[in-house]
């Protein structure tokens, strides 16, 4: 049975054994395991869709000290998942937003708050300053960063990931279990936009994993049941299905096999190819401006509006463009004239720029990328254009 | 015949089936046979060389083939192969994105200086 050692002594008030008292007449978990969590530090990477159950159920079962680190603001397309954020919480630090819920759940939680952004200079420091780490953050460099953070430290890794309707759990990093990066040695190829809001998803999904990795916490905590260590936990929402697979500890890991070659921190957004592919859209994509859209249509210049985005999107708003959606283009190329001027979009820019490098490649001269996609035109063109 | 599960990202490639039943002996048979039947699907798990992209992972029931006899794992009938990629969160899966091979080349590139 895993366990973290907290040498702090804590005791429980009245007001506390009376909060926490389902917890204390189980056995399971009783006075000594309730002093356990009182006196554990747990670190939420992320105050988002994962974040949010995350902190909120670990704040009800009573971690003594939740740290939460998060630079970013509660935008109105979060409340359809980050439940720990309200609608009145729009515009405002999401760190802010997050410590009045906790703080409303269980004022006995000591928050610390992290204003920044996670990063190869911060992250060692950080994370000596806590028991077990959750991660709850949606991009590959983060993910690399918080495992190798994880195995330089000693610290757990309670890692949740998901997509669409499917979902990751396990625990990382521990001493004997594998990391990351005996799962997934490389990240994948970056998207044009890393973390774009393109792919969707259902928003009950983070809540369902975000649980799961609080579930794991508190096992790790109390030093009760069998953790997800060496385990990977495959949730298939859709199907409601869960499967299992077995995850070994690599003896070669970079990170945390016998003779490790990461001994430090690196740059993690060069590790996952990101600035080299930044450099890519603008070396190699021709991009317009939306105004400059805007005013070739009305002089009415001849103007071809290519639509690579989802016939579901095409339906909530579009620009009159015609439609062949990125995954069909290939198929579709000899629908488009090359002899006349295209400008591609899509929802914000980062599939329809890369249309355009295929058409490109495909021996299109006269094709741009309009910059922001349909988001970019609602914004500052046309404000009756729905955003989505 | 053995069942390929196949993640959600890939749905959309193989008619939208949770799992294809597919023959072969091994690991690399089946594979084989899964992206002879849907075509599709091969640029998305194979390099242009012919190797499984490494952030997708193969499990033959539920051990990681890398740690059996990889693709050369004998297959016996109810077996099942699991496709495994890694997904980040709210991010778009590597999967979904239409990567250019030049894109995948440089990367690549990146990881082996860098391991170096």
């Amino acid at each position: 049975m895993a366990t973290i050692t907290t040498e702090i002594p804590v005791t429980l008030n009245k007001e506390e054994i009376l909060r926490y008292s389902r917890h204390l007449i189980m056995p399971e978990v009783g006075m000594e395991g309730q002093q356990k969590l009182k006196a554990a530090r747990v670190l939420c990477i992320g105050t988002g869709g994962l974040g949010s159950p995350l902190a909120l159920y670990l704040a009800a079962a009573g971690v003594g000290t939740l740290g939460l680190v998060d630079f970013d603001v509660v935008d109105f397309t979060n409340l359809q998942r980050q439940i720990i954020h309200s609608t009145a919480d729009v515009g405002r630090k999401k760190l802010d937003s997050a410590a009045d819920k906790l703080k409303g759940i269980n004022p006995f939680v000591n928050l610390r708050l992290f204003d920044t952004m996670l990063n190869s200079s911060n992250a060692l420091e950080m994370f000596r300053e806590f028991d077990v780490i959750a991660d709850g953050t949606d991009n590959f460099p983060t993910r690399y960063l918080v495992n190798d953070a994880c195995v330089l430290t000693g610290k757990p890794n309670v890692y949740g990931s998901i997509f669409r309707f499917e979902g990751q759990a396990s625990v990382f990093a521990t001493k004997d279990g594998p990391c990351y990066r005996c799962l997934y040695p490389e990240p994948p190829p970056p998207g044009l936009v890393p973390s774009c809001a393109e792919g969707g998803v259902l928003g009950i999904l983070p809540g369902l994993v975000g649980v799961m990795q609080a579930t794991e916490v508190v096992k790790l905590i109390l030093g009760i049941g069998d953790p997800l260590i060496g385990r990977l936990l495959l949730i298939d929402a859709l199907g409601m299905k869960f499967r299992e697979l077995k995850l070994r500890k690599n003896p070669d890991c970079p990170v945390c096999g016998t003779h490790p070659t990461v001994t430090k921190l690196i740059d993690y957004n060069e590790f996952c190819g990101i600035r080299g592919e930044e450099k890519a859209v603008s070396n190699g994509v021709p991009e317009i401006p939306v105004e400059e859209l805007k005013r070739r249509l009305d002089a009415k210049e001849d103007v071809f509006v290519l639509d690579v985005r989802e016939p579901h999107e095409y339906q909530i708003c579009n620009l009159g463009g015609y439609l062949i959606p990125l995954n069909d283009l290939p198929k579709r190329v000899s629908e488009l004239d090359s002899s006349r001027e295209i400008v591609v979009h899509c929802k914000m820019g980062g599939r329809s720029a890369k249309a355009v490098a295929f058409l490109q490649q495909s021996g299109f001269k006269k094709v741009h990328n309009l910059t922001g996609g349909i988001t970019a035109w609602s914004e500052r063109v046309d404000p009756k254009v729905p955003k989505y | 015949m053995s069942k390929i599960h196949i993640p959600t990202p890939l749905r959309q490639y193989v008619g939208k089936q949770a799992s294809v039943e597919v023959n072969g002996a091994t690991v690399g048979e089946a594979m084989n046979a899964l992206v002879a039947q849907h075509p599709e699907l091969k640029k998305h798990l194979y390099t242009e060389e012919g190797k499984l992209r490494a952030f997708v992972n193969l499990y033959l029931n539920d051990e990681d083939i890398r740690y059996l006899q990889k693709e050369a794992t004998a297959l016996n009938d109810s077996d099942s192969i699991s496709i495994v990629p890694s997904i980040a969160g709210g991010a778009e899966s590597a999967l979904n994105t239409a990567t250019t091979e030049h894109c995948w080349r440089r990367f690549s590139a990146c990881c082996r200086s860098l391991r170096g």
